[in-house]
């Protein structure tokens, strides 16, 4: 399979980033290159083979049904979430509008 | 009087328990020799204070009669990766420029724990996207190697790593914190003449490592010896509630446990690693290594994995699949780089934000990573690539009835001048053909230095070894650096 600018393009859109078209055209063929290469993975028989999300063999865990168990993921620290925004006002992160 | 800076972690802990010299002494050395490496660019931030609180405190313990921590008076360097609280974190990406974490990763915070000081953050490949350290934001690291042509070509630390290999093969720090999700401690390791560990997934907690692709991501350690290497990552290791994937099983004594006598051992040589294209310098070296493991009491037999030459293909969708879903959080909203036109909206801000705040790697792998995920196209790349990565994981599974670990070079090439392969992603991929197999299925590998190729340039070897056996990895890494007695170190030029 290869794609074309107009695929890229739709790509940008899905991963939220603002190609302008030179970058777009530019990737065409990069892109290209690499999923002709990729697609060698087409040629091996997975006939009855499952799928591996994950290479340990733990079951997901889930944790102790405890608020605050563990301090350093505990609530409370509503300043230290927002120390790094760009933008936090009101203790809440700040956006530009988003309803007309 | 000995170069401070010259000794390794072992040498430096023993020394100050010894009371040989202070810890004091030690960091200021190594804060002056980190001082003077800008040419290097290793050091993205420098944190001369947190090295010296540390060194003091493990002075004022010393002169208490207290019992010092694992790595009491040992400063470090910190890959750029990990949160370190107060201490800005960028993966040396603009997108995270601004970005002072509240908290401390648990590997780091261990480490802190058993006593280490930070002299800095490491440079690094943005996202540890990349194999020569030329896709940070904040300009190539440079490799303290040359070759012995008499030219000046700035030669590739390797990557992702590569402020970590180069500030240790530089003498700047004695070990150093790495990650790896497809070679990134192994192959910037081979290529600065350096050691550097990858334990098993999940030996090292990955909360508060910034995220490239969760499902391979481990940290792990990079030092000038094997039994440095033991040492720190035995500091890093160990069960955390807080990374779910992170194994519940005890952290051994892996220092102690060193024994670089392997009889009754063997060690699988595997037929698919033999490549074209491979320079003969390294397959020599690969053979040079196996007759190091046989001298050392090992059996050496043949061995196959068959499907290893489609493991990097299959990395190529798996990593960049994760890495889109993981970078999605880079959205201008809760921290980093903002950007915002006039009269944007949340959606403008998102996508302007992202893309003036990623490079053009980290791009290309959301990109790819898009693709593989989307409608219609998941199943044939996606899903594929996971049932090849089973498949990976079952070859590995079954070559271990017919030996302990594997022997393989490090990396197809020694290091590279820097733009030399910048201009042609597969080829610069391919630098993890030997790597990323080990990732895919988990396992602990680790690189040391061999010998020089012709150009006066480190080659290494990897041992692969099984889930959770990082002794025996660690302990054929000890036979082979008995026995290659590499002790060429970069001249001076910084």
């Amino acid at each position: 399979m290869s794609v074309n600018e107009d695929d890229v393009r739709k790509m940008a859109v899905l991963a939220r980033i603002a190609m302008p078209d030179e970058e777009i055209a530019g990737l065409v063929p990069e892109l290209n290159n690499i999923l002709h290469w990729v697609e060698q993975l087409g040629e091996v028989d997975v006939t009855g083979v499952e799928p591996m999300a994950s290479v340990i063999h733990n079951k997901q865990r889930l944790r102790d049904d405890e608020i605050n168990a563990d301090p350093q993921t505990a609530g409370g620290v509503r300043d230290k979430v927002l120390a790094n925004a760009p933008m936090a006002e009101h203790g809440f992160f700040g956006v530009p509008k988003v309803i007309e | 009087m000995t170069n401070l800076t010259d000794l390794g972690i072992k040498e430096i802990r023993d020394g100050v328990r010894a009371g040989s010299f202070s810890a004091r002494e030690v960091a200021e050395a190594h804060i002056e020799q980190v001082s003077k490496a800008k040419a290097l660019n290793a050091f993205l931030i420098e944190t001369p204070d947190h090295a010296i609180a540390a060194a003091d405190a493990a002075d004022k313990a010393k002169a208490a009669g207290e019992e010092l921590a694992s790595l009491a008076g040992v400063p470090i360097g910190m890959k750029d990766l990990f949160c370190t609280e107060g201490v800005e974190a960028r993966a040396a990406s603009a997108i995270l420029d601004g970005f002072t974490p509240t908290y401390e990763s648990t590997v780091s915070g261990k480490l802190f724990a058993a006593g280490a000081g930070m002299l800095g953050k490491l440079n690094m490949d943005q996202f540890a996207m990349g194999s020569s350290n030329e896709t940070s934001a904040f300009g190539n690291v440079v490799s303290p190697w040359r070759r012995n042509d008499g030219g000046n070509t700035d030669m590739s630390p390797g990557g992702s790593s590569g402020g970590s290999s180069a500030a240790v093969a530089a003498r700047l720090c004695p070990g150093a914190t790495g990650t790896d999700t497809g070679g990134s401690i192994r192959q910037p390791a081979a290529f600065t003449g350096i050691s550097g560990i990858k334990p098993t997934y999940g030996r090292c907690s990955r909360w508060g490592i910034i995220a490239f692709a969760s499902s391979l991501d481990q940290a792990g350690s990079m030092a000038r010896d094997v039994t440095d290497c033991a040492i720190m990552l035995e500091a890093m290791a160990g069960y955390d509630p807080k990374d779910s994937t992170s194994l519940n099983a005890p952290v051994p004594n892996w220092e102690a446990g060193l024994n670089a006598d392997l009889k009754g051992k063997r060690v699988g040589i595997p037929k698919e690693y033999r490549i074209d294209g491979t320079p003969a310098e390294i397959n020599a070296l690969w053979d040079q290594g196996a007759a190091w493991l046989k001298d050392a009491g090992a059996e050496i037999v043949e061995v196959s994995l068959p499907h290893t030459k489609y493991a990097l293909p299959a990395y190529y969708i798996i990593a960049p699949a994760e890495a889109s879903s993981n970078l999605a959080r880079y959205d201008g909203v809760r921290y980093g780089h903002r950007e915002l036109p006039d009269g944007a909206g949340l959606q403008d801000m998102y996508a302007e934000t992202r893309e003036a705040g990623f490079g053009a790697e980290v791009k290309r792998r959301i990109m790819i990573g898009t693709y593989v995920l989307s409608a219609g196209f998941y199943d044939a790349y996606y899903t594929q690539a996971q049932k090849v990565r089973t498949l990976i994981a079952r070859d590995f599974e079954q070559v271990w009835q017919q030996c302990d670990v594997l022997l393989t070079p490090t990396a197809p090439s020694a290091s590279f001048g820097l733009g030399e392969k910048s201009n042609d992603p597969i080829a610069m991929y391919l630098n993890d053909v030997f790597a990323v197999p080990a990732s895919m299925a988990g396992l602990p590998a680790m690189s040391v230095p061999g010998g020089l190729d012709s150009q006066g340039l480190p080659l290494g070897l990897q041992i692969i070894g099984k889930e959770l056996d990082e002794q025996g990895v660690l302990n054929a890494g000890l036979a082979i650096e008995q026995r290659a007695g590499f002790t060429a170190r970069p001249e001076q030029w910084w």
